[in-house]
């Protein structure tokens, strides 16, 4: 700690800072452009100049940079001095010469740091009467707007997407009063992870493309805090809605998960929400075709053909949340529930909570992802499974410029001088995969094996670390390789073993459960972190029900009603298995997406997307988190019957004359009651009854504009904004909307804004230190703890020989919900099928040549790609895309010439 | 700057299908040798292809990147940091007029008027015979001779402006 005087005032504030962010932490509004709590300081823009003093007798000063200057103990500083005021002001001034002033037509107008800063320094009137400099702007493809024009240079674009990122293909061009910010020529910008430069540009060169179409301010929507149900990282967001549809998804920090970042997947995937072909009213079959009724009618359908069951069983989903599926559990009993994921899914999931929760190794979050000096990936491309952490892996390779900076004493935000003290170096990352990842250019070695080859090296690694481990035959590359990754880990401060369920194989998981078993008897600060397939995968595997494959095999042609929720069955299991399966089935579908099961239902009733439902969601980690109700769609069009999965269900109890709940947190307390490993879930949020100052929590900004006029095309008679009985948090803007008020909790701010801050840097004003955990704590709540100590996992034989199948999980276009948003189709690869050299030589299957491909009942035409990089023997098959059937991993495949 | 034609991009003529030429390649190698880090071989690299074309065309960028391991991106930006790596066509001889502040004292703006006036074209312009570029240099480093300019490579000072004529003369 350190004390430091601004102003004539004395605060303690943490040494190691510099002042930039030790007064924004304090709650000090200094204007900043250039640096960002996740790029820190390199001193570019001049717009944080402060006046420091020798000592308290100096009077005269000097002007400084905040961000570049320590916040060393007994440091005199004034933010209010009239030099320092003048300077800040005549900086943006020069900033903003080229400016177009054109905030009236920008999308960054209301949520835009630039003029929030200009407004901060007092900058009213402009000067400069002269032409300004004009640029051409970029097609940068379907996610990102490019308007030059509106350019500061303040430089963070690229020092984010290059530097922290690791993208190739966005550059600084040109110098002095002309530099351009963009690509080399124009087009798609390459990264994932693209779409934070909307929210890292301080201004509207960057701007949400995806949203430009249906335009809203930020003042004008509604928000809700929310979890992203795109993987099961479990990011947190703040999706906005005006109309009853989602415009954008913003980040909404979380310093232990997402920090300040998205992935574009996540960020860009919301269309599924905004279809006009979800199911919105009840759909009962007649004939072939659907006729729609009202929700009474739907619920009163569904409860005859309940009570006409014999067999009445439910399949649950893991990409619903906890309460649909515990709702849908406690109707058809727990013998009757399952889960709804594939045999192969499952079995894998399960394997992971083991690995969690029974283990010795802690799951890591990012920001534990982000600090470890030394990384084994095994089996996971997690830029196709868990894209967050792969963002946190460059991150964690980045890690030595930390080290080496601070070795040589300079200040680790020095963000220029630690870069070039550290040249080239980075932290070992070693990348152990069926096929060449993007990480593989920062990997200290990379290894390309199939599953048994994966799971040999793994286990080389845990018992070079402990002899007690399992020992296994390699060969003598694989013996000095697994010999290094040993050494490598065990000199490690803080190590940190990746695997997970997507190269599809138990053994991969349990190799890399042993390395960590191995580690944590060496080192306690060795942590694990494991992909599972969906968002609530792993919440999921808690309830312990047996799978789909279960339930097919339970139905087997026999007459039963089955309740389907929120799940595409036709993506889990082949159609020859469903029909045989559903032959004599009758299916009440509850989704809130039109798909192969709800087009075979007797009854669709249609269920809340992610951002008209609330729900818990447990992710990677063990963490549960609630994600909140952005809006009513009710709200604009009273005859709409959409509503949250578990209402569906506790309709249909009351109508079967079975007690039900009538609010979330009644379903909450008996799904802890009911399963005792979600113990803890209440805690992930305040419950409804939480207020301040007696008030509920306003959804949208207090500026909303029209809410009295939002129906006023609908119906003149106003209605009174719908009223939430499962949450603190209060539709549009009537409610507490104060950072200042109380230290509110971080599972209850919809939004990122506080007085004079509009721009995601609002953030500042929510956490305890700027770029830290949340002034109320982070949300959510980890279900369990990793345990004392865990017995290695045995060696597994071999698998078969031959061609096997390999899903390649892709980051556009294999996440079902996602993949139904426009631009992400259009980022999403052709179908295709990757078959290694030798084998593809031996088939006489040339590249890009029409190849046949045959697994179970499937027999599919797909042009190949032949690769070097891919285990002979594999036969990769890019998973969820259009035209790939279900996959399972090691399934047997013949190829063939030809279509 | 009034002088200052506007650049169109339209207009910049495209070289299609560029390749290396052996010799540049030999070049380049040979730079990449002086340094452990490729990047730091992207000037001289620049260098080498701006020798033999008298210029360095766009498409150029992705293949001299390659070239020493570098995203294109990376090497745009150097390419268009420094105003004597030329992305324009250029004439046999580029004339640098200095118009720093000592030169400014000392006879910088007859001096460019003169050029002007001989060569008929503005700052950034190409003789139609393709003899002559003209460009204004902020600092040739020569304060002790201004007014002075740069023709390829010899500099020349002080100028008068009567001198002119028959200094473009001896440049074929």
């Amino acid at each position: 700690m350190a004390k430091i005087h601004v102003d004539g005032n004395t605060y303690e504030v943490n040494g190691a800072d510099n002042l930039l962010q030790a007064c924004l932490s304090l709650g000090l509004d200094i204007p900043y452009f250039c640096w960002h709590p996740a790029l820190d300081s390199v001193g570019a823009c001049r717009q944080c100049a402060v006046k420091q003093y020798k000592d308290a007798d100096d009077k005269n000063g000097r002007l400084v940079m905040s961000c570049m200057t320590p916040a060393s103990d007994n440091t005199y500083i004034s933010i209010a001095d009239d030099e320092a005021k003048e300077f800040r002001e005549t900086i943006v001034s020069l900033l903003m010469t080229n400016h177009p002033h054109d905030c009236p037509v920008c999308e960054e107008g209301g949520h835009c740091h630039l003029q929030d800063m200009t407004v901060m320094t007092g900058h009213h009137s402009r000067d400069y009467r002269f032409t300004k400099r004009t640029h051409q702007n970029q097609y940068l493809g379907p996610f990102i707007g490019h308007e030059m024009n509106r350019c500061i240079s303040c430089y963070r674009c690229v020092r984010y997407y290059r530097d922290y990122a690791g993208g190739k293909d966005l550059g600084v061009f040109g110098s002095a009063a002309n530099v351009y910010f963009g690509r080399e020529t124009e087009g798609v910008l390459e990264s994932e992870f693209s779409g934070n430069l909307t929210e890292v540009c301080p201004t509207g060169v960057f701007t949400d493309k995806t949203h430009s179409e249906r335009y809203t301010r930020k003042w004008d929507m509604q928000f809700a805090p929310a979890i992203c149900t795109g993987c099961a990282v479990g990011c947190n967001i703040s999706p906005g809605e005006r109309y009853g549809e989602v415009r954008r998804i913003e980040n909404r920090y979380h310093s232990e998960l997402n920090g300040y970042f998205l992935c574009d997947r996540g960020r860009f995937g919301y269309g599924h929400a905004n279809l006009k072909n979800r199911p919105t009213h009840a759909l009962v079959r007649e004939g072939d075709s659907f006729v729609t009724k009202h929700r009474g009618e739907g619920v009163n359908l569904g409860a005859q053909l309940l009570k006409s069951g014999k067999t009445v069983i439910g399949i649950g989903s893991p990409r619903a949340s906890l309460e649909a599926n515990h709702a849908l559990r406690s109707l058809v009993g727990a013998g009757n529930f399952y889960s709804g994921a594939s045999a192969q899914d499952a079995s894998l999931t399960a394997l992971c909570l083991k690995v969690l929760r029974e283990g010795p190794v802690p799951a890591a979050t990012i920001k534990r992802i982000d600090q470890a000096d030394a990384v084994l990936v095994l089996g996971e491309d997690t830029l196709g499974t868990a894209a967050r952490v792969a963002l946190a892996l460059r991150q964690a390779a980045r890690g030595k410029l930390q080290t080496m900076s601070t070795e040589k004493k300079v200040p680790d935000w020095q963000a220029a001088s630690a870069a070039d003290i550290a040249q080239h170096e980075l932290n070992p990352l070693f990348i152990a995969t069926p096929m060449a990842t993007k990480l593989d250019e920062i990997a200290a070695a990379t290894l390309r094996a199939d599953a048994d080859g994966l799971a040999a090296l793994g286990n080389a690694v845990a018992h070079a670390l402990d002899a007690s481990a399992p020992a296994v035959s390699a060969d003598a590359d694989t013996a000095a390789l697994a010999q290094r990754i040993a050494d490598t880990l065990k000199a490690a401060k803080k190590p940190l073993i990746v695997s997970g369920t997507g190269c599809g194989s138990a053994a991969v998981i349990e190799a890399a459960a042993n390395v960590a078993y191995a580690l944590a008897k060496l080192n306690a600060e060795t942590a694990i972190s494991l992909a599972v397939p969906e968002a609530n995968s792993l919440g999921l595997a808690m309830f312990g029900a047996p799978d789909l494959d279960a339930a097919l095999a339970r139905l087997n042609g026999q007459e039963a009603v089955v309740l389907v929720l929120e799940n595409d069955l036709s993506r889990r299991a082949s159609a020859s298995a469903l029909d045989a399966a559903f032959a004599q089935s009758t299916v009440i579908a509850i989704d809130h997406q039109q798909t192969a099961t709800t087009a075979t239902a007797a009854l669709v009733l249609p269920a809340a997307s992610f951002a008209e439902g609330d729900g818990t969601w447990v992710n990677f980690e063990g963490r549960a988190q609630r994600s909140f109700q952005t809006y009513d769609p009710a709200y604009y069009d009273r005859h709409v019957a959409t509503q949250e999965s578990w209402r569906w269900i506790a309709q249909l109890r009351t109508a079967l004359g079975q007690p039900a709940w009538s609010k979330l947190d009644e379903v909450i307390a008996d799904a802890e009651a009911a399963i005792p490993a979600l113990k803890g879930i209440a805690q992930a949020a305040p419950n409804a009854e939480f207020r301040i100052d007696g008030a509920k929590l306003a959804r949208a900004p207090q500026r909303q504009s029209g809410r009295t006029a939002a129906r006023a095309n609908i119906f003149v008679h106003e209605p009174k904004a719908t009223q939430d009985p499962d949450s603190p948090l209060a539709f549009s803007m009537e409610g507490i909307n104060s950072t200042h008020a109380v230290e509110r909790p971080a599972a209850l701010i919809p939004f990122a804004w506080s007085p004079g801050w509009n721009s995601p840097s609002a953030w500042n004003k929510f956490q305890a230190e700027v770029g830290g955990a949340m002034k109320g704590g982070d949300s959510g709540v980890h279900l369990f703890r990793h345990n004392g100590a865990a017995p290695y996992f045995p060696l597994r034989a071999a698998g078969q020989d031959g061609l096997r199948l390999l899903p390649l999980h892709q980051h556009f276009g294999s996440e079902e919900l996602s993949a139904k948003a426009a631009p992400i189709q259009e980022r999403t690869a052709q179908a295709y099928v990757a078959i290694n050299v030798a084998d593809a030589q031996r088939l006489g299957i040339e590249h890009q040549s029409q190849t046949r491909v045959e697994f179970g009942d499937y027999s599919l035409s797909l042009p190949a790609k032949v690769r070097v990089d891919l285990p002979a023997g594999s036969v990769g098959l890019p998973a969820g895309l259009a035209g790939i059937p279900p996959l399972v991993a090691g399934a047997a495949v013949r190829l063939g010439k030809g279509g | 700057m009034s002088d200052t034609p506007v650049l169109k991009l339209a207009d910049l003529p495209k070289a299609q299908g560029f390749a290396l030429s052996e010799e540049e390649r030999h070049e380049i190698e040979h730079a990449l040798g002086h340094y452990p880090d490729g990047r730091a071989a992207s000037i001289d690299a620049l260098k080498a292809v701006q020798k033999h074309r008298g210029w360095v065309p766009d498409e150029a960028i992705p293949e001299i990147a390659k070239a020493i391991g570098i995203s294109a991106a990376d090497l745009e930006g150097v390419a268009t940091f420094y105003s004597l790596i030329f992305r324009r066509p250029v004439g046999r001889h580029v004339i640098k007029v200095c118009d720093s502040i000592s030169c400014h004292l000392t006879g910088y703006e007859e001096l460019r008027d003169e050029l002007v006036k001989q060569l008929g074209v503005q700052y950034g312009q190409t003789t139609p015979d393709n003899r002559y570029t003209l460009l204004p240099i902020c600092c040739l480093g020569a304060c002790d001779r201004g007014a002075t300019m740069m023709i390829d490579d010899d500099l020349h000072g002080p100028v008068e402006p009567a001198d002119v004529k028959a200094i473009l003369e001896s440049y074929k």
